[in-house]
């Protein structure tokens, strides 16, 4: 089936309107001997109900559903109220392009600059863009601001950062002559201070340290952000577990210069990893540095209060090889789900559900530290991931609780060699007492 | 709708106590000294407090004051704003999906990855290339990522040269992706047909060159008829042809890139694909390679053996990662779900039919507004104010008075060689109707720029507010919301 809406009437008349003997003449600009010829080896045309029995079918392949998961990693399992999803699934939301005519995309644009205003609530900063891809690219696009506003060329990388999120920033300033030095963690899984001022000199454009980190454990921002003033550098916070931000004290009020992260906790589903949501937000003076989409308040002639998309000289479609990023879309339909699930939870409700997830991880913590064989890895600070260290090696302790039903946690030892056998536990508001328990119980036989 | 809505800011509605969701009691004991020492923040200030009833009237009352694909024809150039299918938005929400998680071992989440090589199939053979990555969350983040592929490829040969050519009708992403890559950008003149002028290419492709970035068709909605030999002269030279696959809609089943000379290309699902725009994003830009740049591709590739799918993480020559997990899933399935309703015939008839479209709106409105270039049209045409400058009106009042009509304004911005553009692209899933529609409009505002042209500086007049200064605010930026003190 196809989504045409020309009758075969509709066809005739159009080509004869346009001069055109058949289909085939309006491609005739296109040289004979690279057209394609055969049709294209796809599978065939599907009907609705064909359509929903193939992803069924696909979809059933999917047995992680079957199991009871204790997976974070920077894609987390969270209530969603319902609203969420009746409202952002209207075609008005949905189906729009960006608001480049601000008359007739009031809509977006009023809920982007709430969205704005929230972010910089929880950051405890000055501005914020309307949205960039991820928490991973966010992690990247600061690291290139904090180059742009010192030009300076060395960062200082946390390895307690989202292991592919550093993968990421690698990625990006591989060609461009910026060098990332990573530093490691103490004991408290913090990253480690001794070594961080070693390597802290008036080269560095940024310290860049995620806050709860990989191992779920909470950084000194302040400290660090005070390390950083200290040789004129930025400090990055990244936040990857946006939830997070409801329960700490807010980076921007701790001296990060630039909070960014993963928003994806906030009514988007974990979905395979995508569509997420980035958000970036950091003091004033850097503005004109920022990367991606900003939106402003404005008037109309009559003068009534309206918002537009503003400051876009800083943008590729105006500045060209100059902008401040390549950026062009942002994830608007996801800061949707953002902006109704935060004003849903409320003042109120977020930080009810960061304390929940703060209890539950600390109950499963310490259930899980006093089974024999197992301890807590670090001794920082927790919200709601914390490493636990396994007498016997994680693969085969992961296997025998699959067997069981359930993903106990995510492995640290391929990204982290030398650490041992362990792995970071998740506990969100949804895992209720029963299901620690059951985990706690089920390890306990798995290791005896 | 009512014209007067006036809907606050959420925060201007708040009020202390109020709230929209509850959780369960906690159900583990609750431990009193939790996250001593930590610094905690006492509430969040000036957050919103509000009852559902209320959340769900003003997301509803805010939606009905943007325009969408869902209402009307949205003739945005380049944008490729077509008809976006509903099933694939349940498709997408599927429980199956929605919960699988990205950090799962592979065995657990096999349907997910059937449905990444699947896709990644698709575009193959749509686009006639070896391998594709679906990582890329964007159009732009594909171009970034192709040039990343390009640059690796060069200094695997042991140079990465220095300037990546871009003609100048070009998207703005194109310059920068290549700049943000580490490459200093020339520009290629187009001739007077709105292509690439070959004598041009000629002289700037030198062994310094590492790539040629080219948009096929290009912003013009014309086709470059010389890609061929374009490829040539820069394969002559060692360097590789970037295609920016943002007007894929004008040539599926037509023609491939792949068979086109073209190295690399990116694809923008939310186009070509249909996945919606959501009003601004999310998008996705998956990234097709010939055989020579598949050993560079981001990690992890998935691997197919025997119905059984795994992820290779071994790969020495990789760029790395350009994003966390696995790119723009939910995206990726509503694509899926797309190539799977229309099949071979239907893929091939999106070409057929949005290039019908733009010929039909082109051929019924030339004489009217001026077309600076007569080549022959694909998908989108682009004509300009020129005609209506004499009376002292421009692309914007043009684009302003769409709207009081009930139509979404063409592009205007670029491509930056026509200046005061209306570029025009309907699209295959347009009616009749609603061309027919679109075309009166355009006539009847010609009409207006001649004999009443005040009605078009003033326009719109039937919409929540009328224009809005601009320049204020990039002058004097109010970028959140503050309680008045």
């Amino acid at each position: 089936m196809s989504y045409l809406s020309l009758s075969a009437k509709d066809k005739v008349e159009m080509l004869a309107r346009v001069g055109a003997a058949s289909v085939d003449d309006l491609f005739c600009c296109i040289p004979e001997a690279v057209r394609f010829k055969r049709p294209l080896d796809l599978p065939a045309a599907q009907s609705e109900l064909e359509l929903v029995r193939t992803i069924d079918t696909v979809g059933a392949k999917n047995a992680y559903g079957h199991h009871l998961s204790f997976l974070g990693g920077g894609a987390y399992d969270h209530f969603i109220p319902t609203v969420v999803d009746y409202l952002s699934s209207r075609g008005e939301f949905v189906s729009p392009y960006t608001p480049y005519q601000p008359e007739v995309s009031q809509g977006t644009l009023q809920l982007i600059f709430e969205f704005q205003t929230l972010i910089c609530q929880l950051t405890g900063l000055d501005i914020a863009n309307d949205s960039l891809y991820d928490g991973s690219t966010g992690a990247a696009e600061a690291v290139l601001m904090a180059h742009r506003v010192t030009s300076r060329d060395k960062v200082i990388v946390a390895r307690s950062l989202h292991p592919q999120y550093r993968e990421v920033v690698r990625t990006y300033i591989k060609n461009l002559g910026i060098e990332a030095v990573e530093v490691g963690f103490g004991p408290d899984g913090r990253i480690d201070a001794a070594e961080l001022k070693r390597v802290l000199d008036d080269k560095t454009a940024a310290v860049v340290c995620q806050s709860p980190n990989f191992f779920g454990v909470v950084e000194d921002i302040r400290a660090l952000s005070d390390a950083a003033h200290g040789v004129k550098a930025l400090s990055v916070a990244v936040v990857a577990e946006a939830l997070s931000l409801a329960l700490f004290e807010a980076p921007g009020k701790l001296g990060a210069d630039i909070v960014t992260g993963e928003g994806q906790s906030f009514g988007l589903p974990v979905s395979f990893g995508g569509p997420y949501l980035g958000f970036m937000a950091c003091k004033k003076e850097f503005l004109r540095q920022m990367p991606g989409r900003i939106t402003g308040q404005t008037v109309d002639k009559e003068g009534r209060r309206g918002f537009v998309l503003t400051l876009s000289t800083r943008e590729q479609h105006i500045r060209r090889e100059r902008a401040t990023s390549n950026i062009c879309s942002n994830q608007a339909l996801c800061a949707l789900r953002a902006t109704i699930f935060m004003e849903t939870l409320g003042k109120q409700g977020l930080r009810e559900m960061a304390w929940q997830n703060a209890q539950k991880a600390a109950y499963a913590a310490d259930k899980l530290a006093a089974i024999q064989g197992v301890k807590r890895k670090f001794t920082g600070p927790l919200f709601n991931e914390f490493v636990i260290e396994l007498r016997k090696p994680w693969p085969a302790v992961d296997a025998a609780l699959r067997a069981k039903g359930i993903v106990g946690g995510y492995g640290l030892e391929p990204e982290y060699p030398g650490i041992g056998s362990s792995a970071v536990v998740c506990v969100t508001e949804l895992r209720t007492k029963d299901e620690i328990d059951r985990l706690a119980r089920t390890l306990q036989e798995v290791l005896s | 709708m009512i014209k007067e809505i006036r809907e606050p800011l959420i925060f201007e509605i708040s009020a202390a106590g109020k709230r929209a969701s509850e959780l369960p009691q906690l159900d583990v004991p609750a431990k009193k000294d939790l996250l001593a020492g930590v610094p905690l923040r006492r509430e969040i200030d000036d957050f919103p407090e509000v009852s559902e009833t209320e959340i769900t009237r003003h997301f509803t009352r805010l939606s009905t004051k943007n325009y969408c694909v869902d209402m009307g024809i949205y003739p945005l150039g380049s944008c490729t704003m077509k008809y976006n299918p509903k099933i694939n938005e349940r498709l997408a929400a599927h429980p199956a999906f929605a919960a699988s998680h990205p950090l799962a071992s592979a065995d657990l989440v096999q349907g997910s990855l059937e449905v990444l090589k699947k896709l990644e199939g698709c575009l193959c053979e749509i686009a006639g290339m070896d391998a594709f990555t679906l990582q890329p969350a964007a159009g732009a983040h594909g171009e970034l990522t192709g040039m990343m592929l390009i640059r690796r490829a060069l200094e695997a040969r042991g140079d990465a040269r220095k300037y990546v050519l871009i003609p100048d009708s070009a998207h703005g992403t194109n310059p920068s992706s290549a700049h943000i890559c580490g490459y200093t950008v020339k520009e290629i003149k187009s001739n007077e047909k709105g292509t690439i002028d070959l004598a041009s290419l000629e002289q700037e492709m030198t062994e310094e060159v590492a790539a040629l970035m080219v948009t096929n068709p290009n912003t013009l909605g014309v086709f470059e008829s010389d890609i061929c030999r374009i490829a040539e002269i820069v394969h002559a030279k060692g360097g590789f042809v970037y295609m920016d696959g943002a007007n894929l809609n004008a040539l599926t089943g037509v023609v491939r890139p792949g068979d086109m000379g073209i190295d690399v290309m990116h694809i923008n699902l939310h186009k070509t694909f249909s996945t919606p725009h959501g009003g601004g994003g999310p998008g996705s830009g998956p990234v097709g390679v010939k055989k020579e740049l598949v050993p560079f591709l981001p990690v992890p590739v998935i691997v197919e053996k025997g119905g059984r799918y795994t992820l290779d993480f071994d790969r020495p020559g990789s760029i790395g990662r350009v994003r966390a997990y696995f790119g723009n899933f939910g995206v990726i399935v509503r694509a899926l779900c797309y190539i799977l309703t229309l099949g071979p015939k239907g893929v091939r008839e999106i070409a057929e039919f949005a290039v019908l479209n733009a010929n039909y709106i082109r051929k019924s409105l030339e004489g009217e507004f001026y077309l600076k270039y007569p080549t022959a049209s694909m998908h989108e045409c682009v004509f300009s104010d020129k005609f209506q400058k004499e009376f002292g009106v421009t692309n914007l009042d043009i684009s302003k008075r769409l709207i009081d009509f009930g139509m979404h304004p063409p592009t205007m911005s670029f491509p930056l060689i026509v200046h005061g553009a209306l570029m025009i692209e309907p699209t295959e899933t347009e009616s009749r109707r609603d061309l027919d529609m679109f075309i009166d409009a355009m006539k009847a505002i010609a009409k207006e720029a001649k004999e009443n042209p005040e009605i078009l500086h003033a326009a719109p007049h039937v919409t929540y507010v009328s224009r809005l200064d601009e320049v204020a605010a990039a002058k004097f930026p109010v970028l959140r919301w503050e309680k008045k003190a």
